[in-house]
């Protein structure tokens, strides 16, 4: 499982937590998330995440 | 026609809306000018980057050049905006370089405030508002122990809990009588107040510093009661002046911020402002949020179709792990009251009018699980 930062605002997607709140289940993988999920805490698109380190 | 959109600043407002242009339209040239290095960093990220391990370094996401090419814009770094000529639709630049725009936007950001104190030792008070302020911050620290925030906002909160999570000794002073005065009712104040102390965080509430001397090695603040404490290295915290001068000599309209409308525009057709610069219908934002939305209307009224922004409820994440804390701060002309919960796990306090309509929320600790739930509930900023 591995992490992604929010390259604007700094949150964290873990895969395995997912973003349950936002129809994202917990262990989803950063490349199944839809392409039109956006950063809960500021709104910017997946494109805009870089990775982090597992 | 045929000159660029000229962006003034290189923050994330700037950023933002270079970003969302170019996603729409590959075509129109951008000019972005900054006064420092020009590279792309999370700004937010300042406040926690020393528990996270992060260096001033590894914070700069791309450099100028980088950014560049990746964008397809001109950036032109070190380069300072000292005059708006609305009438030719140009900048002047402080060495007299006039570089001509078809739209002007101005993402200028705000400067830390800075209180007018007394005593030898204010000129070594530090302050974070950017990148460059932070690796000086960060240079600062190397050695010392204790440190001393004037300013228990948003960012002298954050800064304290990184502080203080990364094992220095931590004085906090603010005048008001608990932290985050104006995000939280004061049981929300209590309680983050209670959880940073148990992380090592000293308060010093109801407290006025008149003056900062150098006493040997050491900074001395004295405050108004007569009390003073020692530090090692003293960082200012105490809220943001936004940047309007500018606009403000160019005979554009300004009360706290650069007034601007809907399309994000001043009373000149051409030029407009976003992000903490910006005052939209009387509310000043200096969040994330409210940027990404500002950036994508505007991007849009740019690229010739005029757009209104909308704002949707934003709750500001407030970043301090000893204290998980997401506030949405309500709009406090609108008639209301809070009504709040403590318990020991947390805080759950809600802004609700006469008729029982949710209109903002703090919620700490373990309440912050039922921040999607109420969100939803909540009246858009900006309809």
């Amino acid at each position: 499982m591995k992490k992604f930062q929010c390259n604007i605002c700094g949150f964290i997607y873990d895969e395995a937590v997912g973003d349950p709140e936002h129809g994202v289940k917990a262990g989803t993988r950063w490349e199944d998330i839809p392409e039109n999920w956006a950063c809960p805490e500021c709104g910017v698109d997946k494109a805009d995440f870089e990775m982090v380190e597992i | 026609m045929g000159n660029p959109v000229v962006i003034v600043g290189s923050g994330l407002a700037g950023y933002a809306v270079a970003r969302e242009l170019r996603k729409i339209n590959s075509e129109i040239p951008i000019t972005m000018l900054s006064a420092d290095h020009g590279g792309f960093y999370s700004k937010p990220m300042l406040s926690n980057a020393l528990s996270f391990g992060k260096t001033p370094a590894s914070i700069l996401n791309s450099d100028a050049v980088q950014m560049a090419s990746q964008l397809k814009i001109s950036i032109r770094p070190h380069c300072r905006v000292t005059a708006i000529d609305q009438s030719e639709s140009a900048v002047t630049l402080v060495d007299g370089e006039k570089i001509f725009y078809d739209q002007l936007v101005l993402a200028l950001g705000a400067d830390q405030v800075r209180l007018p104190l007394q005593g030898n030792g204010v000129a070594k008070i530090l302050t974070v508002n950017d990148l460059d302020d932070y690796q000086n911050f960060r240079e600062a620290l190397i050695g010392k122990k204790r440190i001393s925030i004037i300013g228990a906002g948003l960012i002298g909160c954050e800064f304290a809990n990184d502080l203080a999570a990364s094992g220095y000794q931590v004085d906090v002073i603010d005048i008001s009588a608990q932290p985050l005065g104006r995000l939280l009712p004061p049981a929300g104040g209590a309680f983050i107040q209670q959880k940073l102390e148990a992380a090592g965080v000293a308060f010093h509430l109801n407290a006025t510093t008149q003056t900062v001397d150098q006493v040997e090695d050491q900074l001395r603040l004295t405050f108004a009661s007569g009390e003073s404490i020692d530090a090692d290295l003293v960082l200012s915290s105490v809220g943001l002046r936004l940047r309007t001068q500018l606009a403000e000599a160019a005979g554009i309209q300004v009360n706290r911020g650069i007034v601007v409308n809907r399309l994000l525009q001043t009373r000149f057709a051409n030029i407009y402002a976003l992000g903490d610069c910006a005052e939209i219908e009387s509310k000043v934002l200096p969040f994330v949020m409210p940027i990404t939305h500002a950036a994508r209307a505007l991007a849009a009224t740019l690229a010739g179709n005029p757009t209104s922004v909308h704002y949707p409820a934003m709750p500001v994440m407030v970043k301090t792990p000893a204290c998980p804390t997401v506030v949405s701060p309500p709009d406090f002309s609108v008639q209301g009251e809070w009504h709040v919960e403590v318990d020991t796990d947390g805080v759950k306090a809600l802004y609700r009018d006469e008729t029982g309509n949710l209109l903002g929320y703090a919620l700490l600790g373990a309440a912050t699980k039922e921040k999607n739930n109420l969100t939803t509930q909540l009246p858009a900023v900006l309809i």
